[in-house]
């Protein structure tokens, strides 16, 4: 089963700078990366075990982007993990670790699913959705309007912060976040929840920044409104 | 003046600019709209905290404990690796 592994990373992953990103400054886990990559090599095995909880959990929410199970995402992981083992020696730093390992994910998932055609790629599937207004147009003021056309007719109303960062609300957050379209979810999961760049999301799902922007902006657009009505209203969406 | 500002960019149309903002991908010109309009709107400048609001709590979703068999079988893993 691991001899199915095959190195299909794309050349130019590690060819992009990975600096770009949102206007807060995020986590990037690459503190005494190098040491732990040297020490890799050398065999240490509580380096390894290091970078397995650095990453294994990520790796395991990636894979189930592109897989229906968490069992098969868990499958998809380990495999990849050999992936990992094997690229090492080529992995040269160019792009983040964490943008090298969720590409070798990818892969692993991508080739588990044409082994089982039960589990759909996520480069298989159409166009996500129609579209759609970013806010209901309800909310807002017709465009005929003779003095606030386009304007707020019901405003949205200030998050209470402590509450913000409850556990309630985070698994708010998190079945919000797959309910979304397939593209999207991962969009915003690779940004958002892993903290990856926007030109290293690109190149792990295969698709152009233009596109990427727009997905992640209706998936924020859409986890948004979920938690003000979980806020507000104190119930989940549907 | 802040009728000329609202006919220059609705909120209706500022919603679905937030991301390019934050990306950094708006125009000059159109980031200028953009900041002028959030200044002088409450509505906008609310929306805006949110997604933002959201982002930041997005990124406290990860939890990374490893189940201790996962861990035992990837060290397998691992030796069988060095001893290739």
């Amino acid at each position: 089963m691991v001899g199915h592994f095959q190195p299909l990373l794309s050349p130019d992953l590690e060819s992009g700078s990975g600096a770009q990103g949102s206007p807060w400054p995020r986590e990037r886990p690459d503190h005494g990366e190098q040491d732990l990559l040297e020490a890799l090599r050398g065999g240490d095995e509580s380096a390894f075990s290091r970078l397995v909880d650095l990453h294994h959990a990520s790796m395991v929410r990636v894979a189930r982007l592109y897989v229906g199970t968490v069992a098969a995402a868990e499958e998809v992981a380990q495999e990849a993990w050999l992936g990992v083992l094997q690229g090492l020696a080529r992995f040269e730093g160019r792009c983040t670790l964490k943008a090298w390992i969720f590409a070798i994910v990818a892969n692993c998932a991508k080739s588990r699913g044409a082994r089982d055609k039960r589990t759909i790629p996520l480069s298989a599937l159409g166009p996500d959705d129609e579209g759609g207004a970013s806010v209901d147009p309800d909310r807002f003021l017709e465009d005929g309007h003779p003095r606030w056309p386009g304007h707020w007719s019901q405003p949205p109303e200030a998050w209470d912060e402590d509450e913000l960062v409850s556990r309630e609300t985070l698994e708010a957050i998190a079945s919000a976040l797959e309910k979304l379209p397939p593209m999207q979810r991962a969009v915003m999961t690779m940004r958002d929840v892993e903290g990856l760049g926007s030109d290293e999301t690109c190149q792990v799902l295969g698709i152009s920044e233009a596109n990427q922007r727009v997905l992640l902006h209706r998936a924020r657009s859409k986890v948004r409104k979920a938690l003000e009505s979980y806020l507000h209203e104190g119930e989940v969406s549907p | 003046m802040s009728a000329a500002i609202a006919s220059e960019l609705t909120c209706k149309e500022l919603v679905e600019l937030v991301t390019d903002y934050f990306e950094d991908r708006l125009a000059t010109d159109e980031n200028r709209r953009f900041e002028l309009h959030v200044c002088s709107c409450t509505g906008c400048r609310v929306n805006l905290a949110q997604m933002r609001a959201l982002v930041r709590a997005a990124g406290r979703l990860v939890e990374n404990d490893v189940p201790v068999a996962v861990r035992d079988g990837l060290l397998r893993t691992f030796r069988a690796w060095k001893r290739t």
